[in-house]
């Protein structure tokens, strides 16, 4: 089943191009990453997805995306839309408020006010994104004092908090360090028989490890799309991904 | 190593211009900083001076806290009772507060979170503006407006009272608390809100559950400062209260503030006499309870930068 279509897409910010020609599909279940150099319009392409552009004037998207049956463009609840994405910014964002209350405000906001309840999905999420161990001392210390690993983990388990149907990650492990990135990659293996993932990765070798598919974005450009094991034993159908997954630019 | 060629210690270990310059500066800067502590413990200094030769003499705590009684001027008994002009600032600054909270949180989440580009603009030069009026002219519309209009609404004898000059200051206070509270409001980063918003918040509960709680101190100084702007003007409240002492016991009654009380007795009693050393111990009385009110403020609003 096809979770996510985006057919020729095109972002633009003022009079600049971020990103055109896009199309692909993407299925439920799958792990499709982005990879690409910086500029390439992938992180546009997330928030073009849950309707992010909403916040900046200057940004205007064009062509199709269509997510569960439903033209984003066209919805008129994006809360709705929101709350079945989950998102996770390169850079973390712990709120202001306690851990917990971090990790519980999704399931707040969509009515959720057992205790009880709130207790087993914050427990779960934070084990997930493994930071339980480090922080079920303290659950009542603010969310925005925790370390910039800690944070970008809290990010991980509020946006699993959702419940997402699609989780989106740019760039999660930026800001984290080797080890905690492989226990929270491992958690996205397991996560893929629930939601569909899509990854935005500088790291070509994560791409490798997780993609079932992976999507090359070059300034603008949506240069190619391929099953990630292709990409990765020369099986391309333009040269400058082969360059790219080498490292030889980028 | 050649010693010779690199520089000798004496070249660069030399008070020249840029030294003389940054130690006048700071010098300056420092007397500049420092003329504030003295300024404020002058004025404590004077004013407890002049008071002091009631609190030592004839100050009596029990009349002067708890006798609604202020016949400074009476034949046969002075009695000092300050219970009564408490009664009337803090009525007059709590009706203002339960005015001025709503009105300026309001403004401000407007300002700060819903409106953008001119629309701010405008609102923000126009709360200044309000901000800059002076408080006679508040005293002024209190007198010739709010009076006859409360008068005709509410069917009563006088129309200068505790509500007339709890309105007159709570639009008086609400600038500036607003102002400040917009400012709590901005600090809050904007990563938060889009954060808050990609997990598919509405703006009210971004507001509601995000931006509020991450303010929530500096809101608190907001207020605290506003209940300071209450309890120290003098000129809108001396014209709008009715200045008649009284306890009052509905919103309708005219009362009488400390401050208007300093302000318009001041000029009529004989330095140095029991009445004129009353005075100044309200005028202590007001300067520690306004001191009380602003370091909390201060301590709160220090809490928001620690968070």
């Amino acid at each position: 089943m096809v979770k996510l279509s985006v057919s020729d897409l095109q972002i633009r910010y003022g009079g600049a191009t971020a990103l055109e020609g896009v199309s692909f599909d993407i299925q439920e279940h799958e792990i499709f990453g982005i990879i690409g150099p910086a500029n390439a319009g992938k992180t546009s392409f997330l928030k073009a997805v849950n309707r992010m552009d909403m916040f900046d004037p200057d940004m205007r998207v064009d062509g199709k995306i269509v997510f569960n049956d439903v033209d984003v463009s066209k919805i008129r609840n994006v809360y709705g839309l929101r709350r079945r994405i989950g998102v996770v910014f390169p850079l973390p964002v712990g709120l202001p408020l306690s851990i917990y209350d971090n990790v519980a405000l999704s399931p707040r906001l969509n009515g959720q006010k057992k205790k009880a309840e709130l207790d087993i999905i914050v427990e779960r999420c934070l084990t997930r994104a493994a930071l339980w161990d480090e922080v079920k001392d303290r659950l009542d210390s603010l969310g925005s004092l925790l370390s910039g690993g800690q944070q970008q983990r809290l990010t991980i388990a509020r946006a699993l908090s959702q419940d997402p149907e699609l989780l989106m990650l740019d760039e999660f492990s930026i800001a984290v360090d080797p080890v905690t990135t492989m226990r929270i990659e491992d958690v996205l293996k397991e996560l893929r028989k629930e939601v569909t993932i899509i990854l935005v990765t500088n790291l070509v070798q994560q791409a490798r490890r997780l993609a079932d598919r992976t999507a090359f974005f070059l300034e603008g450009q949506c240069v190619e799309v391929g099953m990630t094991e292709d990409l990765f034993t020369g099986e391309v159908k333009d040269q400058r991904t082969r360059d790219y997954v080498e490292g030889r630019f980028g | 190593m050649e010693n010779s060629s690199s520089t000798t210690p004496a070249s660069f270990d030399q008070l020249n211009r840029d030294w003389y310059i940054d130690k006048a500066v700071q010098i300056l800067v420092f007397i500049g900083g420092i003329s504030a502590i003295v300024f404020i413990v002058g004025i404590f200094v004077f004013i407890s001076k002049e008071g002091f030769g009631f609190l030592f003499g004839e100050f009596n705590f029990r009349e002067f806290f708890f006798s609604p009684n202020w016949r400074p001027t009476s034949e046969s008994k002075e009695t000092f009772g300050i219970l009564a002009l408490i009664a009337g600032t803090a009525s007059v600054t709590g009706l203002a507060m339960l005015i001025a909270i709503p009105f300026s949180l309001g403004t401000a989440i407007f300002i700060a979170e819903f409106s953008s580009g001119k629309t701010r603009e405008v609102l923000k030069v126009t709360v200044e503006l309000l901000a800059a009026i002076p408080s006679v002219v508040w005293g002024f519309i209190g007198l010739a407006i709010m009076n006859p209009i409360i008068i005709q609404t509410f069917n009563v004898p006088v129309g200068l009272n505790v509500l007339n000059a709890g309105v007159i200051l709570g639009l008086m206070a609400a600038p500036i608390m607003t102002s400040i509270a917009e400012d709590a409001l901005k600090a809050v980063p904007d990563r938060y809100r889009e954060a808050a918003e990609a997990m598919g918040a509405t703006r009210w509960q971004v507001i509601y559950k995000v931006v509020l709680p991450a303010a929530k101190n500096g809101l608190l100084g907001a207020v605290l400062l506003g209940v300071g702007r209450g309890f120290g003007e003098t000129m809108a409240v001396l014209m709008a209260t009715g200045h008649s002492i009284n306890i009052p016991t509905s919103v309708f009654d005219s009362v009488r503030a400390l401050t208007a009380t300093i302000a318009a007795e001041l000029g009529e009693t004989a330095a140095g006499s029991p009445h004129y050393q009353a005075l100044f111990t309200i005028g202590i009385f007001l300067f520690i309870v306004t001191f009380i009110i602003n370091l909390i403020a201060d301590l709160v609003v220090r809490g928001v930068r620690k968070g």
